[in-house]
């Protein structure tokens, strides 16, 4: 009955500060067990499953149906009771173009440029960074001194806040920046790469991999460690390659792992804002002007809101969030499928 | 030097040298300088003054002109190295400066004023470290105050984030019930949902709810995070059923196979997912500048952000107090950080 | 562990208990951008001292919660009892009337009263603050600059073509890269509009479509920006409505002219030191006039408060001409209170180029045009600044051409004008 506690070597204070949380678990077991005899196993799901989904539909689930109402109402009055219902006006409004390919004859041009920003942003993050995260972590993985301490280096970024992420690399680009002094001892000329569209973009991608590869790269050493070392030595005795190694057992062990990473990497592309906020505010132009920038300024930030108008974004926003998942999450489940048929 | 290079070069087998070697090394050390880089110049520079973080070209560490005193003026001069017209070097102290012509004199010879071309001369450097920074904000900056709250924030919300989180993720790993593939994809279509997308009607929600000016308006809509159940429910599809049937016939409680079996099997995602939420909570800064306006409740962050003003930010107070205010996680990352490997060595699981 | 969290729970305890108010409190909201905070608590301390009874505890906030989140609390009638703000017109439904309340309602009339138009509804005659400051737009020139180069700076009735040209020879004598920056603020281009004879109020109170002034003087500007006159940095390294100082080439000598306004004295003075010497200008003259364009922060009363009596203690307090007079010298901000203005002011600073720039300012601040004055009282300002600058941006950055820039500056203008249902 007792399990293993990983990690458990040396943690002798760790142990004794265990004591009372023990004393604590046992104690609501009993009141538990009944519970179990009335509800029955399923019913203990739902206890399981309940805080979180109380807490989860407070905070989260029901502002975004708060949300849907205020995509159907209009004026700048900030709360819902004050607002006048519009019907489907404010999405009528988003979607108002003589040429759906040219956002600029759009009545809302910056929404749809930022939607094509988006859209452009999270295919090349996203790929970048699961390349970058993965070579990193198989690096991380390999035998190497001070493997802790090249750990830290590479996570070390995502310990700082969004808004310092941006200064730093705000400072270090622009024109009497870090990066124009270097490369000034090199005899370049000083140039300033946020007043370039294709650098602006290029630096905003640059600088979301390095603000967050480290939260991905240690997921991926994690699975890593995890695939155990025989099934190499093995493969070595057959005399298979290494390069074969990786494709047949590094990547499918790795498989679930790497899915998470994609979702949660994709996610957080879709939803760029607070670094890049800082260190372009979304210029040159609306070259760097992402979806999130254009919700928070429109219902948030802007001088007369309209939160109306914010919030059909962000809706039409989610819906497409969510089919993208399911797509990913259905290939997924038919490769794996797949896999196992083999 | 040739031992330490020994040391980190060393490799096992002590085989020769494989590509591979070369682009591990090239990436480690790039890594090094790319991710280290701008954060020793972040320190660095939070020692500078207002006028030195201003500078170009940039230094790494902070330097001010040189002073001197020199008799018969009140304040001391800065010290510049000076080419005189016959060719010569001296270094001479300013004692104000017209147009374009510098008036100096010799700090041994104080009577004689030399005047000097500006575009003769150039400051006398020295290192000097602006603590100033550090120091003036915490005689207005009620510091012990702010951490006090950070703290409580960051440790109440990650353990509840913990406490609750793996609860979810264990029913909706372990337990076959109607509704969970409509509860799963509940959680992931919100996994999307940026907070500054349903700020408003959150912050009604807050604000009905009396959480306003509260810490716990802080904590609450942080600790349901839709990733943490998704990163712990990932993890605890691979631990095998077999323990939990084998646990059933050894009649254990449910209650009793969620902490004893599934978490500490658990443990590894728990510590990736404790880091996170300790990092993600000590940084948050919009959502608590919208909830917390009055001086007492402040955070860290929202502490330092009074110094961003309307048409000037005083970056040199930023600098510094960012330094501050990211100690206490790196420590928790020193903690922490040998968990997750050993961890996962341990459960020898997968 | 059983005491951390015995801890825990009297902390949480202790937060949920706290943030009730206490009679007698009163909570000011202010944010910073220099050395004011500590006057002002400074100020309060002694006010605290003269009134045992009254507990002010001033909020440092960051200009943002000003901007963004004030208007939340208040739109669900909450908030401070007093804050400082500075778009006191678009939120004037919400602040106090202290006209029944302050000692002496004529003194507040005749020293704040040009002013007071700027906060209170249209067509009231509510007494709701104090500015704490006026400010000016307004140039500086690197005076070292022009002499090394041996240019004479431009004179006051200097138009912007001159001192276009001035600046760009300087700058190529002395090989430094731009030769004007503009901070990328829509406030900041409206004035010399105004100066090409711009009127962007329409008769009937709002919002007039770009008249042919704005567009020449915008035209002007991008074209500046295009061809390298004006800094690119600053205008086209940003996006939308975001707000980019171009105080850090003027202070590091990189440009011989900025153009910017006041509250910038304070910092040159700190971050130039004696690098170089450099001037006040006032602003260039366009056709039209030679206007900068006023505006400021003030400090209102809330009508949400629960102590208005002990609110307007505070108020009357904060707007006495001693004490007004005191937090001008000491913050280096230029003065609201006309008894301050003219029994003139002793700035507490030993820098002599900063003293010379601020009297510049405060004699400048008497020939600003009728329609800039009218600016920071008006209630569209905000939004027409909102959308010249990230309309303008995008034409500066080369995204947009210069008409369609101006119509969408337009339509932006009209679909706020009729969201907001006004």
């Amino acid at each position: 009955m007792k399990a293993d506690v990983p990690g458990k070597t040396g943690l002798g204070i760790g142990e004794v500060a265990l004591v009372p949380v023990r004393l604590a678990m046992g104690l609501i077991d009993a009141p538990l067990r009944w519970l179990q005899r009335v509800a029955g196993i399923s019913g203990m799901a739902a206890f399981f499953l309940m805080p979180n989904m109380l807490i989860f539909g407070i905070f989260i689930l029901l502002p975004f149906f708060i949300n849907f109402a205020y995509s159907m109402t209009g004026s700048t009055a900030l709360f819902l009771s004050d607002r006048t219902f519009v019907g489907s006006e404010q999405y009528a409004r988003l979607f108002d173009c003589r040429n759906y390919l040219d956002p600029n004859t759009c009545a809302e041009d910056t929404f749809w440029t930022a939607v094509a920003n988006t859209g452009w942003f999270v295919i090349i993050q996203v790929t970048l960074m699961i390349v970058v995260s993965l070579v990193t972590a198989l690096i991380l993985n390999r035998e190497l001194a001070a493997r802790s301490f090249w750990r830290a280096v590479f996570f070390f970024p995502v310990l700082l806040s969004p808004v310092v992420v941006g200064l730093i690399w705000k400072w270090i680009l622009q024109r009497q920046g870090l990066l124009n002094f270097s490369l000034y001892g090199f005899g370049f000329e000083p140039y300033t790469w946020l007043n370039d569209r294709n650098w602006a973009f290029a630096a905003t991608v640059g600088v979301s991999i390095w603000a967050h590869m480290g939260f991905y790269t240690l997921i991926l050493l994690a699975g890593l460690q995890a695939i155990p070392k025989d099934l190499y030595e093995a493969a070595e005795m057959d005399g298979t390659r290494p390069a074969r190694a990786f494709w047949r057992i590094t990547m499918p062990l790795l498989a679930p792992n790497l899915l998470v990473v994609v979702v949660l990497v994709l996610i957080k592309a879709v939803q760029i804002f607070d670094e890049v906020y800082v260190l372009t505010g979304g210029g040159p132009g609306t070259s760097t002007l992402y979806l999130t920038q254009y919700i928070y300024e429109t219902g948030f930030a802007a001088q007369l809101r309209n939160p109306g108008l914010a919030a059909a974004a962000s809706i039409l926003m989610g819906v497409v969030l969510v089919v993208l998942t399911l797509l990913q999450l259905g290939l997924s489940r038919s490769s794996e499928k797949k896999g196992a048929r083999k | 030097m040739s031992r330490v290079a020994e040391f980190l070069l060393r490799r096992k087998g002590g085989k020769g040298w494989h590509w591979t070697d070369i682009v591990t090394w090239v990436w480690l050390v790039g890594g090094l300088f790319i991710m280290f880089g701008p954060a020793v110049w972040l320190v660095g520079s939070s020692f500078k003054s207002p006028a030195a973080l201003a500078e170009f070209p940039p230094s790494i560490l902070p330097y001010v002109t040189q002073k001197a005193t020199v008799e018969g003026y009140d304040k001391p001069l800065d010290l510049y190295d000076v080419t005189l017209p016959d060719g010569s070097k001296a270094t001479l102290a300013e004692v104000r400066r017209i147009g374009i012509i510098s008036q100096m004199v010799d700090p041994q010879k104080p009577g004689e004023i030399i005047k000097v071309n500006i575009a003769e001369r150039t400051p006398v450097r020295q290192m000097s470290f602006a603590t100033g920074n550090y120091t003036e904000p915490f005689t207005q900056f009620d510091f012990v105050r702010y951490l006090w709250n950070s703290v409580f924030v960051t440790v109440t919300a990650t353990l509840i984030t913990l406490v609750v989180n793996s609860m979810a993720a264990f029913a909706l790993s372990k337990y076959e019930f109607r509704g969970r593939t409509f509860a799963m994809l509940l959680i992931l279509a919100t996994l999307m949902v940026p907070l500054s997308v349903i700020m408003v009607p959150l912050y009604s929600i807050i604000s009905a709810l009396g959480l306003f000016n509260n810490l716990w308006g802080v904590i609450l809509p942080t600790v349901a995070t839709p990733t943490g159940v998704f990163i712990l429910r990932q993890y605890m599809l691979t631990i095998p059923d077999e323990l939990i049937d084998a646990a059933r016939m050894d009649k254990a409680s449910e209650w009793q196979i969620y902490w004893r079996i599934i978490l500490p099997l658990t443990a590894p995602a728990l510590a990736v997912l404790a880091i996170f939420s300790v990092v993600w909570r000590w940084n948050d800064f919009l959502w608590p500048l919208i909830v917390l306006s009055r001086k007492e409740l402040y955070t860290l962050q929202v502490g330092l952000s009074i110094y961003s003003g309307e048409l000037n930010v005083q970056w040199h107070f930023i600098l510094a107090m960012t330094v501050v205010t990211m100690i206490p996680v790196v420590l928790v990352f020193i903690f922490l950080q040998r968990f997750i490997t050993t961890g996962i060595a341990g459960t020898g699981l997968k | 562990m059983r005491k951390t969290r015995t801890l825990l729970a009297a902390l949480a305890v202790g937060l949920l208990t706290s943030t009730a108010a206490l009679a007698g409190d009163v909570r000011v909201m202010w944010y910073s951008d220099g050395v004011e905070g500590e006057v002002m608590k400074d100020l309060l301390d002694r006010f605290m001292k003269e009134n045992p009874g009254i507990n002010v505890i001033l909020d440092n906030v960051a200009y943002a919660v000003v901007r963004d989140q004030l208007p939340v609390q208040l739109e669900a009638g909450e908030g401070p009892d007093i804050a400082r703000v500075t778009g006191l017109k678009a939120l004037s439904n919400h602040w106090l009337d202290l006209r029944p309340l302050v000692a002496d309602a004529a003194y507040w009339d005749t020293n704040f009263g040009e002013q007071a138009d700027w906060m209170r509804p249209d067509g009231s005659n509510q007494i709701s603050g104090f500015m704490t400051q006026i400010t000016l737009t307004g140039g500086f020139a690197n005076k070292t600059l022009f002499d090394q180069a041996g240019i004479a700076i431009p004179g006051p009735n200097a138009t912007w073509d001159d001192w276009a040209k001035a600046s760009k020879e300087v700058a190529a004598s002395q090989q430094v890269p731009f030769p004007m920056v503009i901070d990328r603020s829509g406030h900041r281009i409206a004035g010399p509009s105004i100066s090409y004879g711009a009127n962007f109020m329409g008769a009937d109170g709002k919002p007039a479509p770009l008249d042919e002034g704005a567009k020449t003087f915008l035209t002007k500007f991008v074209g500046w920006v295009e061809d390298g006159t004006m800094s690119k940095d600053v205008w086209v390294s940003a996006g939308g409505s975001t707000y980019r100082a171009g105080i850090e080439d003027f202070v590091n000598g990189q440009v011989p002219f900025y153009y910017s306004g006041s509250w910038q004295v304070p910092q040159l003075s700190t971050k130039i030191g004696t690098n170089f010497d450099w001037v006040a200008t006032g602003s260039p003259c366009g056709p039209a006039a030679c206007t900068g364009m006023p505006g400021g922060a003030g400090l209102v009363a809330i009508k949400y408060t629960k102590n208005p009596k002990d609110v307007a203690k505070v108020m009357d307090y904060l707007a006495r001409e001693d004490i007004a007079k005191e937090f001008a010298e000491r913050s280096l901000f230029l003065p609201a209170h006309k008894g301050v203005i003219e029994k003139g002011l002793d700035f507490k600073t030993d820098d002599a180029q900063a003293k010379a720039a601020l009297d510049i300012f405060v004699k400048a601040t008497t020939t600003s045009s009728d329609i800039a004055k009218k600016m920071p009282g008006w209630f569209w300002s905000d939004t027409v600044y909102a959308a010249l600058v990230s309309r303008v941006g995008q034409a500066a950055a080369g995204e947009m051409k210069l008409d369609e820039a101006f119509a969408r500056i337009d339509t932006d203008i009209a679909a706020k004008v009729k969201d907001s249902g006004r």
